[in-house]
Parts: structure tokens; sequence; C-alpha cells
């Protein structure tokens, strides 16, 4: 069942309350880069992905490949939302043993497509996920998300060559563009712009959108396309917390008791 | 020996047996990095345009490509030069080929030394003791055209991936007719012997062959092991030589730090030490041919021969 867009405002408030909760329990995570991309997994997964969790690796899903792996407790609290796996099991997170590891495990965590977690991987099994679909002739679309400091790795740079090569029409890729890398705005450390021009001449359609404006989203994702798409999506790392927001210092800062507390406060408004 | 044997390019019946894999099964494709002469399969892109992935010269979406190819349900067989495939696309097959446990295929090309003077840049010497070091990828090193046969087929059937290394430097028949000529896992004893046991891989098994037959004439009785699987290693073979024979000579056209011969002196060294020597190719090469350079690098019947009186004499 698709959700239309208050349902995904729902599902991603309810995804910041888990994001915090887990972060809190165990004492890490990567809480701005999970924030940033919180609606555009909340799009994905309420409203655009053709995913079972009841049957997770069916051949003709359509396949997510999260690049950005240190944003695991997105996708984890995501994927637990959804009925991948109990919402419980969260509470295990980064503990001896758990399933849920610091990045993704696609062979303990249903729903999890490829282990991510070092940078500018995911871009290149994506395009093989979609040349697949279209070899096998399945409707199956590939989705990869990707942070923007991960596109200064020149493997993402290969993969978009090829895609554009083979116009791969089944195929996007979503750059969560919150400015940032670990320690410093992308911009200081190695300019990325124009994001766009540069896609573009590698053969993409280009969508830039408001990456928390869910109704921007769902037609960046639903439209018909005739090249590889990517969507540059214009998100705030740390986005729904006030004093998290643009914050460099919030990539895998862990809150206080008392920052929690407001912080719990001001996503369960949203 | 003083006869010259038939030698064969396992390129060839690498691709042979790949096409007659393919006809069979629909789901086996050829991820490849502008390699289609240099791995040849020019044929395999003839009969099965849409099934040879040319990715172009880019290493890592190469082996990216492969793992989505995986995840979508296909069976990929990446060919490519062994130095490029293993040394720019480490990371790639460590993360999202060997630690995600996808089923593909990671076929290095023209090992060792086999680029002979094209130089170390082109040499892959490395490549074992990287692949090694990676959790439970079975490492396969087929020696001749029957084991090459046998590997593929095998590796095809296998569910998970593989690592081998086809080589191009034209080798004689080393199974001789033996059947199967490669057991998966398995360690393939071929001279029965007792005072030394010769462990070679891939283009030095027949040098090792060579070696047993003059030290036969010596009168020292030299036991032959080709080690097509490097990983995992077959202990209870190795565990067999180092106690029924007195030492142990390791052989390969790689480094041996962390390559054949560290696999085999860690297993003897924690369960039955014995002498050993590791030949290989343990420093970047100077100019030459591969003839040249498996000479330099003391990589003959004549330099193992040598090295078995050596270990012999202070063994006893």
């Amino acid at each position: 069942m698709e959700m239309n867009t208050r349902e995904i405002a729902n599902l991603a408030r309810e995804i910041r309350i888990q994001i915090l909760h887990t972060i809190k329990g165990a004492g890490m995570g990567h809480i701005g880069g999970d924030f940033s991309v919180t609606d555009i997994l909340a799009t994905l997964f309420g409203a655009v992905l053709k995913v079972d969790p009841k049957e997770p690796n069916k051949a003709d899903r359509d396949r997510l490949i999260l690049s950005k792996g240190h944003a695991a407790v997105a996708l984890y609290s995501t994927l637990a939302l959804r009925g991948f796996f109990p919402v419980e099991d969260l509470k295990t997170f980064a503990k001896p043993l758990s399933n849920l590891n610091g990045h993704p495990n696609r062979n303990k965590v249903p729903g999890i497509e490829s282990n991510t977690g070092p940078l500018g991987h995911g871009f290149p099994i994506a395009v093989g996920t979609a040349i697949g679909a279209q070899l096998a002739k399945s409707s199956s679309r590939s989705f990869v998300i990707m942070g923007d400091g991960e596109l200064q790795e020149g493997s993402n740079w290969e993969a978009a060559m090829f895609a554009g090569h083979r116009k791969l029409t089944n195929l996007i890729a979503v750059v969560d563009r919150n400015g940032f890398q670990q320690g410093s705005p992308t911009s200081k450390t190695n300019e990325l712009d124009p994001l766009d021009k540069k896609f573009e001449a590698f053969g993409w359609e280009v969508c830039v959108v408001d990456g928390h404006n869910y109704d921007a989203l769902l037609k960046a994702f639903t439209d018909p396309q005739t090249k590889p798409r990517v969507i540059i999506a214009q998100t705030t790392k740390g986005k729904g917390v006030d004093f998290m927001e643009g914050k460099a210092e919030w990539h895998h800062k862990v809150p206080s008791d008392e920052q929690y507390e407001q912080a719990l406060e001001q996503v369960g408004k949203q | 020996m003083s006869e010259k044997l038939e030698e064969f390019d396992n390129r060839i019946i690498f691709a042979k047996t790949l096409i007659a894999l393919a006809n069979e099964n629909p789901k086996i494709v050829v991820v490849c990095n502008d390699s289609v002469g240099s791995s040849n399969l020019g044929e395999f892109r003839d009969l099965f345009p849409d099934r040879l992935i040319d990715v172009g010269i880019a290493e890592q979406n190469m082996v990216g490509v492969a793992a989505g190819l995986s995840n979508a349900g296909f069976t990929p067989f990446v060919c490519a030069a062994a130095p490029f495939l293993t040394g720019r696309a480490l990371e790639q097959i460590k993360a999202d080929v060997v630690y995600t446990r996808t089923n593909v295929k990671l076929c290095g090309m023209s090992p060792g030394v086999s680029y002979g003077e094209l130089g170390p840049t082109h040499h892959s010497i490395e490549d074992i003791a990287w692949m090694r070091a990676l959790d439970s990828l079975p490492i396969v090193l087929p020696a001749d055209e029957a084991q090459t046969k046998e590997a593929v087929t095998w590796a095809a059937n296998t569910t998970g991936p593989v690592f081998m290394r086809i080589g191009r430097f034209k080798v004689p028949s080393v199974s001789q007719g033996q059947s199967p000529a490669f057991v998966p896992n398995k360690a393939m004893r071929i001279i029965e012997g007792n005072d030394i046991t010769i462990i070679a891989t891939g283009t030095l098994v027949s040098r090792a062959v060579a070696a047993a037959h003059q030290l036969k004439g010596e009168g020292i009785s030299a036991r032959v092991i080709n080690l097509s699987t490097v990983s995992p290693l077959d202990t209870a073979e190795i565990l067999l030589a180092a106690k029924e024979t007195k030492a142990i000579i390791t052989a390969e056209e790689s480094v041996t730090r962390g390559g054949v011969g560290g696999a085999i002196a860690e297993f003897v060294v924690q369960n039955h030490p014995v002498a050993m020597k590791l030949l290989g190719t343990d420093t970047f090469a100077p100019t030459g041919s591969v003839s040249y350079l498996l000479e330099h690098y003391g990589l003959t019947a004549d330099s193992i021969v040598a090295s078995a009186r050596e270990l012999l004499k202070h063994g006893k």
C-alpha cells in the first residue's frame, strides 16, 4: 500500500524517534546524516519501492542500496518500522553479536542489499542490479543513496559514466546533499559543484529537489525516465532538531540526556 | 626429462569452458575491463553479446557491477588482468564480493610475472597474499588445461565467491590423464616420494615434476603436490608431507610473504615443524622475459633440485 504524503511524514517522524532511541541507547551512531536522509528513506519505503518485508529476496523486487552505510541506523529504523524485523531489535544496535552492526550487513538483516560502509561502493553495485534487471527483463528498479562528500570517491564517476553510456532508465541515484562531510563543509574540502552539470555531462537527467519535501521527492522518484536519473536532494544535516541542524559536529555526536529529551520533543511534534 | 612436452595457454580452455557453461546456464555472464582480447573472450561476446558486460577501463566499477549482477540473480565471471583486478579493486573485492558473500567469480588473467618485459606494474605477484587475507575466499590456481576446465566448471556450480588465476604462460599437462584432474579443496599429490616434498602451484608444477625426476636420478625420492587450491588449505595433505618426508619446498609465481609458501609455513610451524625452503617472486622484477624472470628468481627445476639437496644436507 502506497502511503500519501501525510503518512510518509508520520513514518519519517517515527524513524527519527527510533534513530534517537537507538543512538542514545548504543552511545554511538551518525545522527546528522541519519536525519538528513530520513525523509528520502521514508518516501522510498513508504510509497516508491516495490519490496515485500515478508519476502525480502523476491527476484523482481526493487533494489535500494544505501551507499552511505554510516547512516545504518536510519535504514535499520526504516526497515523495522516497515516490518522487515521487529522494532524491538533496534535496541541491540552495536551491542556484542547484534545483527545490527555500525554498518549494514546483507547476510544478517532482511532488506539490506549490500554490505556498505567504505564510501563509493554502492553506486557501481546499483548499476549492476539495474543491468541485471534489464538482462532478466524484470520491471525491478534500482536506487542508490549516496552522501555528497562520498562523491569525492572516483569509483562513483566510473559508475556514472557507465550508467550514462548504457542509458539505464531503471536506475535512480540520490545524492543526500547536506553539504557536509565528516569534519567540514564539502565546499571547503573538495568542491562538488556544479554537481548538476557534472551528472548532465555524464549522460544523466538531473532533478534538484528539496530533500525534505515529500511531494517533490515523490515526483522525482516516479516521473518517467529517458536516461539514468540523479536526484540531488538538498538536505539539512541533523534535520528536525534545531541545535543539530547544519552543524558538522553532529556527524557522529551522541546527544546528552537533556539534548535527547529536547530532540525527542522537537521530533515528536513533526 | 629431455623430451619437450606440448604446452598450452590456459586462457584458451578457460574461454571454451565458459562458453560451454554459458550455453547450459543462462545466468552466467562475463564482466570485463576492456579485456575481451587479453581474456580471450571474443567468441563469448559474439555468441552472447548481451551477457558480456565490458565496463571499460574501470576496475572498481567492474567488481561493483559484478556484485550487483549477482544480487540480481546472475553468476558473473569477472575476467581481468590479475594485477588490476586484485590491486585496483581490492576493497570492492573485500566488501562487495567477499564480505557480502556474492556469487562473483574473480578470474585473474595472466598472473604472476607472465607479462614479463612489461614489468612490475603489470606483474601480479601480490594477489595471492591479498586474497588469502580475506575471510573464506576460495583461491584456486589450476596448473594445466584439464585442471582449468574442471576448476571453472566447479566455480560456476558453486555458490559464493571464488578467486582463480588463469595463466597465459604456456604450460604442459601435469595431470597426465588423472581424473578428476581437479578436486575442490584438495591438494593433488601427483608424484609419490618419501625424502622431501615439493609443493608447487600453477606454472611451477611442471617444473616441480621435472625436479622430482632429476632428484630420482640422484637417489632422492621427492613427493610432488600440485596445490591447485590454496584456500582452504588441504591441511591433512600438508600434515602428511611434514610427517612422512624430511623437508618441504614450496614454489610459486608470487610473493612467499603471505603467499603459498607463507600459507604452508604458517600451518607447518604450528603443527609439525620441518625444514622448509620457500621459492617465489619476492622482489619487483628486473626487465626480462617470463622464462628469464623465472630463472632470475630460482624458479626452475635445477634450482628446486639444488634447494632439495641443501635442505636434506642440513636436515640430517
